[in-house]
């Protein structure tokens, strides 16, 4: 991580990661606030590229950019007369100031920790050895997140399946 | 000035705090869920960092990949949490007209 182009490439991507995070907080129209969400998300797998973290910034990419945000535009769109703008409750202070206190605290640690970091440099590329570690050593979280994917997807079924108005 | 860990560690912090204020502070329903994808976003990218910046010398390639394998897994419940978010959220609108959260009170008295 020592050439330029990884550093302004990091500097640009957090810039963006960030600039968006807060165009969602700050901007009132939730169809807007989704888009800029899309922008944070793809600046996160920027970051993972740079990382050479390369499968998970694709995956980031499919279902965060892909699917997750298109689900929020379907709330969104789905539920007209409700209200579309996307303002604070009074929580607005204390969420403030406890949202400061986080980034404060965790950044204060983090730099003042002495990581020892080792470097090792990147990997070459990390998406079959994710497949032999998720069949081989993950292969139970694995299955449990496919059933859970199962479930889920049922639940969101039956949840919004209108009452009394079976299939003929 | 060459990026290191405190970076990334910083930038997920700062991400996880403003999805930590949305999640509290926003009104509709859809505000906060973004906020709950922000914070998934901001502990992942912590994982993949660490994951890049290794603690010990003699970690094998396939025990540091266990951050990103974790990523996968965070990513996979954070997508059924949202289908099932969602949907409860239309629950709610078809019976209150609204998914703003702080006119969800039936159970408050």
């Amino acid at each position: 991580m020592e050439d330029t182009g990884s550093i302004v490439a990091f500097w640009l991507l957090a810039a963006l990661t960030l600039g968006s995070a807060l165009a969602v907080v700050l901007i009132r129209d939730l169809i807007r606030a989704v888009v800029l969400l899309i922008t944070s998300f793809l600046g996160v797998a920027g970051l993972y590229i740079t990382l050479s973290a390369d499968f998970v910034a694709v995956v980031q990419v499919l279902i965060y950019v892909g699917a997750i945000s298109v689900l929020m535009l379907f709330a969104i769109m789905l539920t007209p007369r409700a209200g579309r703008n996307n303002a604070e409750t009074f929580f607005r202070i204390p969420g403030i100031l406890l949202a400061g206190l986080m980034a404060f605290t965790i950044s204060l640690v983090s730099l003042d920790t002495d990581w020892a970091v080792v470097e090792r440099g990147g990997f070459e590329e990390t998406a079959s050895a994710i497949g032999e570690a998720l069949l081989d050593k993950y292969v139970l979280p694995f299955e449990l997140a496919a059933v859970l994917l199962l479930v889920a997807m049922l639940g969101a079924i039956l949840l919004v399946h209108p009452e009394g108005t079976d299939e003929e | 000035m060459a990026i290191e860990l405190e970076h990334y560690l910083i930038l997920g912090a700062l991400l996880f705090s403003i999805g930590l204020y949305m999640a509290l502070a926003k009104r509709n329903f859809v505000g906060v869920l973004m906020g709950i994808e922000m914070m998934f976003n901001a502990v992942n990218l912590t994982f993949i960092a660490f994951s890049r910046f290794p603690r010990f010398a003699d970690m094998t390639d396939a025990e540091r990949l266990s951050g990103h394998v974790f990523v996968i897994f965070v990513i996979t419940v954070a997508a059924a949490e949202a289908a099932v978010a969602l949907a409860l959220a239309m629950l709610v609108y078809r019976n209150r007209e609204t998914i703003d959260v702080d006119r969800m009170d039936l159970l408050k008295w």
